[in-house]
């Protein structure tokens, strides 16, 4: 029941909304230029499948590529500051610079520096600097979470360094991790758009760039596929990292335990 | 008897100079059952720590006579992996000792039919009982064939009954690996069931104010708890107790 519940009233909420705006836009006679109705979205969606699928695919690409990147480096920074006060102390305000200075404000200056003509490049930095900072900060928080009287256990039986971050450390972070993910991977794709944004032009493909493409040209109804196709992409990333947690922690964590009644 | 652990003026200060416990001097011989009982704060648990090498004493030092036994430690939590099955976590000091797979499969799966827990190999902790964690904890303990136990009020969570069980297990194990056992706990009963030894400390900072030698627990039956002999050791244990923090107060 509940099950049903979770789909049905969401998507039931959904379908009453899509038919009021399409009924309330015919009935008022609202201009296309300004709130087009679903239908005409629709259209407008299958007319430029094949622009809007490679645009997907660009923004897809560049958001996975920034997401994996931070990924990596902020498991390996974490696990570095994880192992050495003195190198998190050196470190972790210039971590948070890159995180508080605002991306869009540094995008024109990496753009610059990497050039244009490597422009996926670019859209990848400033993807991944957005995506970074909190996969560091939990990962360190979580690898430094471990149990007191297991550590000392580790110690009592000789544990190397490296057994007590892979056997210890590591899996009583995970919650913390894959928590961590569901929100860099939502950045990630945030930070792809306002790089395309931000590069402008015709240089950048992605969907950020349609939406300003058709926004120019009072394409509205091609925005809204655009920005469908945007939200479409923040969800299945969003859904595939929560399920990416499930399976890691529905067998032994506590958050995921309450899932299941 | 062969002295296995030697405790030679051992002190443990607290950051602003205080003394929490000692001067502290102990022998303990091989394959003594000795309870350590005193009130909270008397440095019971410390001295656990320090002779487990996980925490340096102030002053003075702990010697292995006969060099450094294997030592296992069982603290007041079960302390297990939760992520990890219950044979993974058997398994732990074997693996951390990079045992052979085969090998610490085979050793942890003994060790945990030891404690009662045969078929239980691919349970996580959560999907137990307080008891059957801790079991896993003892299991994890004489995985690696310990010839000293320090355990650190172990069954100071659990119900009456099973505590009494445990109990029984514990002096089964003990007899059996012909182990030696340091016993951290604040119960009369329990230490004066278990124990070859009693050793009742004062309050802080914790000094030996009793050492008293107990009738051996082999001897130990569903019975004993109600005769005459448990009730006068209890009440000599109890009186060494009273006297301990009189003497402070």
């Amino acid at each position: 029941m509940i099950r049903v519940l979770r789909y049905g009233l969401p998507l039931l909420l959904g379908t009453a909304v899509l038919a009021a705006w399409e009924f309330l836009v015919h009935h008022y006679d609202v201009p296309v230029f300004v709130l087009p109705a679903p239908s005409a979205i629709w259209t407008a969606f299958i007319e430029n499948f094949a622009s809007l699928m490679a645009s997907l695919w660009t923004t897809l690409r560049i958001t996975w590529i920034a997401f994996a990147l931070a990924f990596v480096s902020g498991c390996a920074v974490a696990i570095l500051f994880s192992q050495s006060r003195l190198v998190e102390m050196a470190l972790f305000p210039y971590a948070v610079i890159l995180q508080v200075t605002p991306v869009v404000a540094i995008a024109p200056l990496i753009l610059i520096w990497v050039g244009f003509e490597r422009i996926s490049l670019a859209l990848v930095i400033i993807a991944w600097i957005v995506a970074f900072f909190p996969i560091l900060s939990s990962l360190t928080l979580g690898l430094r979470s471990a149990d007191a009287n297991l550590t000392d256990l580790f110690r009592l039986y000789g544990a190397s360094r490296w057994q007590r971050i892979t056997r210890l450390q590591f899996p009583g972070a995970l919650p913390y991790l894959l928590s961590a993910m569901k929100v860099s991977g939502g950045l990630a794709l945030i930070g792809a758009v306002v790089a395309e944004f931000a590069a402008g032009s015709g240089t950048a493909t992605g969907l950020a760039w349609r939406i300003v493409e058709a926004g120019n040209r009072l394409e509205i109804a091609k925005m809204f596929a655009a920005l469908g196709l945007l939200s479409a992409l923040g969800i299945l990333n969003f859904y595939a990292l929560s399920a990416l947690e499930y399976a890691f922690l529905h067998r032994w964590h506590e958050s995921a335990l309450q899932k299941e009644i | 008897m062969t002295i296995v652990v030697d405790l030679k003026g051992v002190t443990k200060k607290f950051a602003n100079g205080l003394a929490a416990f000692g001067p502290l001097d102990l022998e303990l011989h091989d394959g003594e059952f000795v309870s350590l009982v005193g009130p909270s704060g008397c440095g019971k648990s410390t001295t656990l720590r320090v002779i487990a090498g996980l925490l340096a004493p102030s002053e003075g030092g702990v010697a292995f006579p006969q060099g450094r036994p294997e030592i296992a430690f069982v603290f007041q939590e079960p302390t297990l992996m939760p992520w990890a099955r219950v044979l993974e976590n058997a398994r732990l000091p074997l693996d951390l000792k990079r045992v052979p797979r085969a090998e610490a499969n085979a050793r942890a799966r003994r060790a945990l039919h030891r404690v009662g827990l045969e078929g239980f190999e691919r349970a996580f902790p959560r999907e137990l009982s307080g008891g059957m964690k801790m079991r896993v904890s003892i299991a994890r303990a004489i995985a690696a064939a310990p010839r000293l136990l320090l355990m650190d009020e172990p069954f100071a969570a659990l119900d009456e009954l099973t505590r009494q069980a445990l109990n029984d297990d514990l002096l089964r194990l003990w007899h059996e690996d012909g182990l030696t056992v340091i016993f951290v706990t604040h119960s009369v009963f329990e230490s004066t069931y278990l124990s070859s030894r009693v050793v009742v400390l004062t309050p802080r900072p914790g000094r030996v104010a009793a050492d008293i030698r107990l009738s051996p627990p082999a001897t130990r039956d569903a019975g004993y708890r109600l005769s005459r002999e448990f009730a006068d050791a209890a009440g000599q244990v109890s009186q060494a107790l009273r006297d301990a923090m009189e003497h402070a107060a």
